[in-house]
């Protein structure tokens, strides 16, 4: 697919981020996406459909989102589409631990 | 603005028959016009989608704990740096190495998720080898661990194919004209390995200590390997 992401070759993306002593995770949603992302892999989809629905992201999005974030978009995309939750289930679950935490 | 983007986007997207600047500039626009959404709504989906998927049955909780565990203390640089001493001390092993990479590392117990297919690449005083995932972030997750943010970034994705050069100067690697630069373009189905260059000054080290000098931007032919006591720092 002839997506965003073939980015090799591309000009002007700008110096390498480099960072000392950088932590595996830098966050807990971080390590939360990736070991979600993990644990269903297998059992549920194989890789190469995980790595598909990163690559549906739509451009400008792709080009301005985090690492983790465009495997949170295909991890989601992936338990929807595979019924596994409903957009709807998730939506209404941020909107209940959204009152619960205030 | 909205129309503006979206039409950018698929400018990008369809792969237009435009200039490839333009593209490019269409590309930074989309990039400086858009924000990251706030961490605190990130973390409420993510904790949104955790819970769901836990009462459903669909994951473990203490398999989520074991995954994030096993990558943050488990496993790391350290299993590539004890193939590649293996390799050094010896020749028997190197060779199998070089030849059949999956199988020879399967030989020290070291095959995992995400290496399952594996080639090895060898440094030497004509040949420096340097390994990227243009397409996203392929990387030989059993033996060096998860890769860095620089590994995953758009600025190595993209420069390492076409300026291998200029990107291992940024890295505080000079590669002499004569030397030829070798890059390798990872997939989901075949992830490389660099074996460094054994250091001069190492004839009596044991295994143990030559593994403490061989460092992952080594293996990923970002860096060389330093001999021991060495002075000359390199960037991350």
């Amino acid at each position: 697919m002839n997506g965003p992401h073939d980015i090799g070759g591309m000009h002007n993306m700008g110096a390498i981020p480099m960072e000392e002593n950088e932590p595996v995770f830098h966050s807990e949603w971080e390590a939360k996406v990736f070991a979600m992302s993990f644990a269903t892999f297998a059992n549920y989809f194989p890789v190469d459909e995980t790595r598909h629905a990163s690559e549906l992201m739509p451009p400008g999005q792709y080009l301005s989102s985090r690492y983790y974030e465009r495997w949170l978009y295909a991890l989601e995309l992936l338990i929807t589409e595979h019924n596994l939750v409903t957009p709807t289930e998730i939506e209404e679950r941020m909107a209940q631990l959204s009152q619960t935490q205030t | 603005m909205v129309e503006l983007v979206l039409s950018l986007e698929s400018l990008i997207l369809q792969r237009s028959p435009l200039p490839f600047h333009y593209r490019l500039l269409a590309a930074q626009t989309i990039m400086s016009s858009h924000n990251h959404p706030p961490a605190a709504d990130i973390t409420l989906r993510v904790k949104a989608i955790e819970s769901l998927l836990i009462e459903k049955g669909i994951i473990d909780p203490a398999a989520l704990d074991a995954i994030i565990d096993a990558y943050e203390h488990r496993i790391g640089p350290h299993n590539g740096a004890r193939i590649v001493t293996k390799a050094w001390v010896d020749p028997d092993f190197k060779q199998r190495l070089l030849a059949d990479a999956s199988s020879a590392i399967a030989e020290l117990g070291l095959t995992g998720f995400s290496s399952e297919h594996m080639v090895v690449v060898e440094n030497t005083p004509e040949v420096h080898n340097l390994i990227v995932c243009t397409l996203c972030s392929c990387y030989p997750w059993a033996i060096l661990g998860l890769p860095p943010t620089w590994y995953k970034s758009f600025a190595y994705r993209s420069r390492a194919v076409i300026e291998p050069r200029s990107v291992l100067q940024e890295f505080g690697l000079e590669i002499l004209e004569q030397i030829e630069v070798r890059v390798w373009d990872s997939n989901a189905d075949l992830r490389y390995l660099v074996l460094p260059e054994r250091p001069q000054g190492t004839a009596n080290m044991t295994e143990e200590a030559l593994a403490a000098l061989v460092t992952r931007n080594a293996m990923i032919g970002t860096a060389k390997v330093l001999p021991p006591n060495s002075s000359i720092e390199l960037a991350a």
